[in-house]
């Protein structure tokens, strides 16, 4: 895997020397633009949203306490989401209705090895590797337009099923906008695990909306 | 290329970690292959569909709680 850690920010240590000299407008701040975040983190380890909410407070106060040993050695957001993983990892120790931590990090995704199932022509078939079904475009550019309620609880639901380790890389990457680098860092995965993983997460998503966005013919 | 490789080289092809040869070879078969566009299209708006799931809201006690709790580590640095 790579070790690379992003430069720490110009701006992360204005934010930090802010933070230590107590500038309340800086924190409030800093909680704008993380809280969301960490809180739709902290639903990837726990179960319940007060939990996580409870998770993400702890990861708070964790940070302030925490401020006078930051070196600076990673970025102030990697920091955060850091002391994040270490409050859901101890909560769900002590919380028998969440996800064990452990299995969050040792359960095998690969018994979902193809995200893509049944989609083509067998190998040994003349025509095999070809698509069975071949795929239309969606009538729907989110880019565009703001999801229907029905698919974007269709994509939250989608989500919220996938294998602990999928979730976690979806929700970094695809949700929070994390780089790829980030978040192998943060999880310790490899570039390539990291990417098998985000794979597997974006095709079940897909299949999971599908039905929402096919233009029916 | 088949399509059945394609879809399995999706991700990659996104992420930009295709080799160069492969990479030629899977924009010839999308230059050939509608239905694997297609594929590719919706995986595209899959990601942001899920980006859609960001909001940031927290709830105002939530937010006045850690407030305070600044508030008391400010006056009482570790």
């Amino acid at each position: 895997m790579t070790s690379f850690e992003p430069p720490v920010q110009q701006d992360d240590a204005l934010v930090i020397a802010a933070l230590r000299a107590g500038n309340e407008a800086a924190f409030s701040q800093l909680i704008d633009e993380y809280n969301g975040a960490l809180q739709r983190l902290a639903m990837v380890y726990v179960t319940d949203r007060s939990t996580a909410e409870d998770v993400v407070q702890e990861t708070w106060i964790g940070l302030l306490q925490s401020l006078p040993r930051f070196e600076g050695r990673s970025s102030l957001k990697t920091w955060i989401f850091r002391i994040l993983m270490n409050c859901a990892r101890s909560r769900s120790r002590k919380d028998s209705r969440s996800i064990p931590f452990s299995a969050a990090f040792t359960t095998d995704d690969r018994d979902d090895g193809d995200p893509e199932p049944r989609r083509f022509r067998p190998g040994w078939l003349p025509g095999g590797g070809h698509w069975l079904h071949a795929p239309t475009r969606w009538q729907h550019d989110p880019e565009q337009h703001a999801l229907s309620v029905e698919t974007r609880t269709a994509v939250l639901l989608a989500v919220a099923a996938l294998p602990p380790q999928q979730r976690e890389v979806i929700t970094l990457r695809d949700i929070e906008g994390f780089g790829a680098d980030e978040v192998c860092n943060l999880l310790g995965l490899s570039d390539t695990n990291q990417r098998v993983l985000l794979h597997r997460a974006r095709a079940r998503v897909r299949r999971a909306i599908e039905p929402h966005l096919a233009v029916s013919v | 290329m088949r399509c059945s490789e394609l879809v399995r080289l999706v991700t990659d092809y996104l992420e930009g970690a295709l080799p160069a040869p492969e990479r030629l070879r899977f924009d010839e078969h999308m230059a050939a292959c509608g239905a694997c566009t297609a594929h590719l299209d919706q995986m595209r708006t899959t990601i942001s569909a899920v980006g859609q799931l960001r909001e940031a809201d927290i709830a105002p006690e939530a937010r006045d709680a850690l407030l305070r709790a600044f508030r008391d580590w400010r006056t009482q640095p570790t």
